[in-house]
């Protein structure tokens, strides 16, 4: 039986990883409005909001943004269908080979990102496909399908399935019943994985190093201002606004899928 | 009368399991039939064989006439009230219940009007801008009935509807549901694994075991006249007797029943030509207010059970104590030979 | 008669929608390849179909005067994977993802075990929340806020000062195969930044296993005359070994692979993952690349088929 208390060192331990978790966090969000143009130095000599307009008023930057929504808008949509549809199908029916294609999507998040990013790399070499737009989305679709597949199939079979025979039963037809049953039942679901491959894929940046060519995504733009740290106030300002672009949608995953299940995105 | 569900030589396989094995059944119009039988025993199956949720292996299911096998389940004239009720979560229960009617193109006012109206009659009146999950399990159980009814089948299919209530919510659901399809006059074909229900309710009752049928009859001659040992012993209590027993005690060595309430202990009496009687140890009474039970082990291990009415006022002395031997005895005409299994 | 004439003369005309979701019906199978069709197709071409362009590139010869490849089939670049430079680049980053998961599962535990056996309701959710946001939040930013952490004049720094820890910090960096120059240079920094950005992944299994022990077990083993520490080592620990296992899948894998934290802190020298961008990048050595690439897909698969009996699936 433990005790109702938690020892004090428990305590500390836990509430410590946490603040070490959360810490690093803040320092960029802190730094953000950091007055100095140049340096690290802690602790902050005075808080402004001027870099944020230095920042939108950057052509690259504004580019890299544009690049980055436009990729994880696509790749999440063919990640939703594809992901859909393989939950749909491997959900409820035994059938031969099940397992390794359930096994097969995790593949692209359960190995190294760096080996998908080669592969693609070395496939669309030889079939002589110049890396650009295409070729990073068709990357960042390939590991966002298992995050929303995690998440429909968890709906899926929470489901009971009696709702889809009742639904038959009282006369409609499969249409019917996806667009009036289980459209509606997913479509929380639907929206957390949706929203957790965006993150995913705003973020990514080690399958996009090699399937990027010579676009600039924001994590790109982002590492490569590390490698020449120019302009630091900049990077601040665009390292604060991707934070929160990747971590705001596990807050709405969160609340969309909180009353049913755990949102199935613990495999990044 | 005609007939409106028809099995002939119906077969569903499961992989190795043969979930229904060559079942043949006459349903007729406007009947309460019930389908009973342990889990697993091919009820369940049959009747999804009905809704079209399963296909059949082999065989033709009629439904008033027509050809069923190979009909998607939006394409049958029947409706069906799940086990779990399956009542739609997102929608409130007006919408439900209407859901039949607006797939089929009937238009809103009309749909909902007739909504409307089918909560009225399952007496839930006032309730359609709840969701199901604000409603008590009878409640919903309501809900279904009248979400298949808005449709007007013409026959109606109950999968163990009563099973999720309490007994006092089941008995009152029990006399409700006869009425009901009493006064609509369609087909009830109602799947339970509780003989007491199926009995109670039902115009006739197929019992059902290992995917096969043991027999279909009125409850009456279910429970008098059962066909099969094992419907002797599933539909009330009985004794069942075989094999050398049964020969000495009968002159023929098909098994027979004989039911513990047409039999008594034996007192001094002599033995009456038309009875025939069987000796044991007592090894058990149980007292059960209007009647009492005993449980005498017979010298082949048996269990045998005499059951008496207590039907005298008086307190009296308790006849006879568990460790004595005993015997029972009852009226030759009271066995009922049985088909000997296979 | 015929059955299907009986049945189509009682049905009302249908349109071509309801004609094919009849079929659909009746067909399962012909339902199930549907949907199974496009990700299949996606996956079978594009995903498995690179993985196997990239095995098979690891065959060819790179010519090291031309800088050039040809498709003459060797095994020279699998064998140049055990020269001694390129085994200790693997023998680096081995090293570095053992230490790293064996020290994310120390740190993990505590925060789990609060989580699964103190925290209920609100508290769980907020705990809950709280490790999700930060796995969740940007990789690379993670890893630039600990440049800026690390950095000379930057936040640890400032605490060193404060607190006047200087002469630990120097004794720290001046342990060799842990310190460096500085804190940004050292391997110690490196170890710190990878344990930050995977210590979510471990604790969320671990957390998980935890969740599901029944507390009438600890309740049992007390009753049996355990004291808390006994039932710690006995009951609890031993059955949060497949949380463990999971957890280390994820801090294993990922720091196997990882090249952009190398890059960004720590001493110089290649990681796998950098030497493989080397390889493909500069040097144009793609044949050399994919010989690399098969190293950490080895390691995983001998570490999955590891961790496989410790139960970590079922805990995944």
């Amino acid at each position: 039986m433990h005790s109702e208390k938690a020892s004090w060192g428990l305590k500390l331990a836990a509430w410590g990883g946490l603040v070490f978790l959360h810490f690093p966090i803040a320092i960029i969000f802190l730094y953000a409005f950091n007055t100095e143009s140049s340096g690290f130095s802690f602790p902050p000599q005075g808080f402004t909001l001027k870099w944020f307009g230095v920042t939108f008023a950057r052509a690259d930057v504004l580019e890299a943004i544009k690049l980055s929504l436009e990729v994880a808008a696509i790749a999440t949509l063919i990640a939703m269908l594809l992901g859909t549809l393989a939950a749909a199908a491997l959900y409820r029916r035994h059938f031969f080979g099940k397992e390794s294609i359930s096994m097969m999507l995790i593949l692209p998040i359960a190995l190294p990102g760096i080996i998908t990013g080669i592969a693609l790399l070395s496939a669309f070499k030889t079939l002589g496909i110049e890396p650009g737009l295409l070729t990073i989305i068709i990357g960042h679709a390939t590991f966002c399908v298992v995050i929303v597949y995690n998440n429909v199939i968890a709906r899926f079979r929470r489901t009971s399935h009696s709702l889809i025979e009742a639904s038959m039963d009282l006369g409609a037809d499969g249409w019917q019943t996806f667009r009036y049953i289980i459209l509606p039942n997913l479509s929380s679901a639907l929206l957390a994985g949706g929203m957790l491959a965006f993150a995913l894929s705003f973020d990514e940046i080690i399958v996009t190093t090699f399937t990027a060519g010579h676009e600039k995504t924001l994590p790109i733009w982002l590492l490569n201002q590390l490698a020449r740290p120019r302009d630091v106030p900049v990077t601040n300002v665009v390292a604060m606004l991707v934070m929160l672009v990747t971590m705001l949608p596990i807050l709405g995953a969160y609340y969309l899928t909180k009353d049913s299940e755990g949102v199935a995105g613990s495999g990044k | 009368m005609t007939v409106a569900v028809q099995f002939t030589d119906v077969s569903r396989v499961f992989g190795e399991v043969k979930a229904v094995d060559r079942v043949s059944i006459d349903i007729q119009d406007g009947e309460f039939f019930s389908m009973l039988g342990p889990s697993g025993s091919g009820k369940t199956t049959c009747l999804r064989l009905i809704a079209g949720f399963e296909q059949p292996n082999a065989g033709s299911i009629r439904i008033h006439g027509v050809e069923a096998v190979g009909l998607a389940p939006y394409q049958r004239d029947v409706n069906t009230v799940f086990q779990d009720y399956a009542l739609f979560p997102h929608m409130n229960v007006l919408d439900n219940v209407a859901y039949g009617l607006k797939v089929k193109g009937v238009g809103k006012s009309e749909r909902l009007a007739r909504a409307e109206e089918a909560l009225a009659m399952v007496a839930l009146a006032g309730f359609g801008g709840r969701k199901p999950a604000a409603m008590s399990g009878g409640q919903r159980q309501r809900v279904a009935l009248a979400r298949a009814l808005v449709n007007r089948p013409r026959v109606l299919l109950l999968d163990e509807p009563l099973g999720a209530l309490d007994l006092k919510l089941r008995e009152q659901m029990q006399s409700e549901l006869k009425k009901l399809q009493r006064q609509l006059g369609i087909t009830f074909i109602f799947v339970t694994h509780d003989q007491s229900e199926a009995l109670s309710m039902s115009d006739r009752v197929a019992v059902f075991n290992k995917g096969r049928i043991e027999q279909v009859d009125t409850p009456r001659n279910l429970y008098m006249q059962p066909a099969t040992p094992f419907v002797a012993e599933f539909v009330g209590t009985s004794n069942v007797l075989r094999d050398g027993l049964a020969l000495q005690l009968s002159g023929s060595d098909n098994p027979f029943s004989i039911r513990p309430e047409h039999t008594r202990l034996a007192g001094s009496e002599p033995l009456g030509s038309d009875e025939v009687e069987i000796s044991g140890l007592l090894h058990d009474i149980q007292y059960q207010g209007a009647s009492t039970r005993y449980e005498i082990r017979l010298a082949n291990g048996q269990n045998f059970c005499v059951s008496q009415a207590n039907n005298q006022w008086q307190l009296g002395d308790a006849p006879v104590q568990p460790g004595q031997q005993v015997t029972a005895r009852w009226a030759r005409a009271a066995m009922v030979s049985l088909r000997r299994e296979v | 008669m015929s059955h299907s004439l009986t049945a189509a003369s009682r049905l009302p005309a249908e349109g071509w929608l309801r004609r094919a979701a009849t079929l659909l019906y009746r067909k399962p199978n012909l339902y199930l390849s549907l949907l199974l069709v496009p990700p299949l197709l996606w996956f079978g071409a594009i995903y498995l179909g690179s993985l196997l362009t990239l095995l098979w590139q690891g065959f060819y010869t790179f010519d090291d005067f031309t800088m050039t490849v040809s498709p003459e089939l060797t095994l020279a670049n699998f064998a140049a994977l055990f020269q001694p430079a390129n085994f200790d680049i693997i023998l680096r980053t081995v090293g570095m993802a053992v230490a790293v998961s064996i020290a994310s599962g120390i740190l993990a535990f505590p925060i789990a075990y609060y989580m699964a056996r103190y925290t209920t309701g609100k508290t769980k959710a907020f705990f809950y929340i709280a490790v999700m946001m930060p796995m969740w939040a940007s990789y690379i930013v993670k890893a630039y806020a600990w440049t800026l952490l690390l950095a000379k004049g930057g936040v640890a720094m400032w605490f060193v000062q404060v607190l006047h820890l200087q002469p630990l910090l120097e004794f720290l960096l001046g342990v060799p195969g842990v310190g460096g120059n500085t804190l940004s240079t050292s391997h110690l920094g490196r170890f710190l930044l990878f344990i930050y950005i995977w210590l979510p992944f471990m604790i969320l299994p671990i957390q998980a296993s935890l969740e599901r022990l029944p507390p009438s077990l600890l309740q049992a083993s007390a009753d049996l005359g355990a004291h808390p520490a006994q039932t710690f080592w006995q009951v609890i620990l031993p059955l949060s070994i497949p949380g463990i296992a999971a957890g280390s899948i994820f801090t294993f894998s990922l720091t196997l692979g990882d090249f952009i934290v190398p890059q960004l802190i720590g001493p110089p020298g290649y990681f796998i993952g950098s030497m493989v961008y080397a390889q493909q990048g500069a040097i144009g050595n793609m044949p050399m690349a994919a010989a690399f690439t098969l190293v950490p897909i080895v390691l995983i698969a001998v570490y999955l088929s590891i961790v496989k009996r410790l139960g970590a699936f079922d805990a995944l």
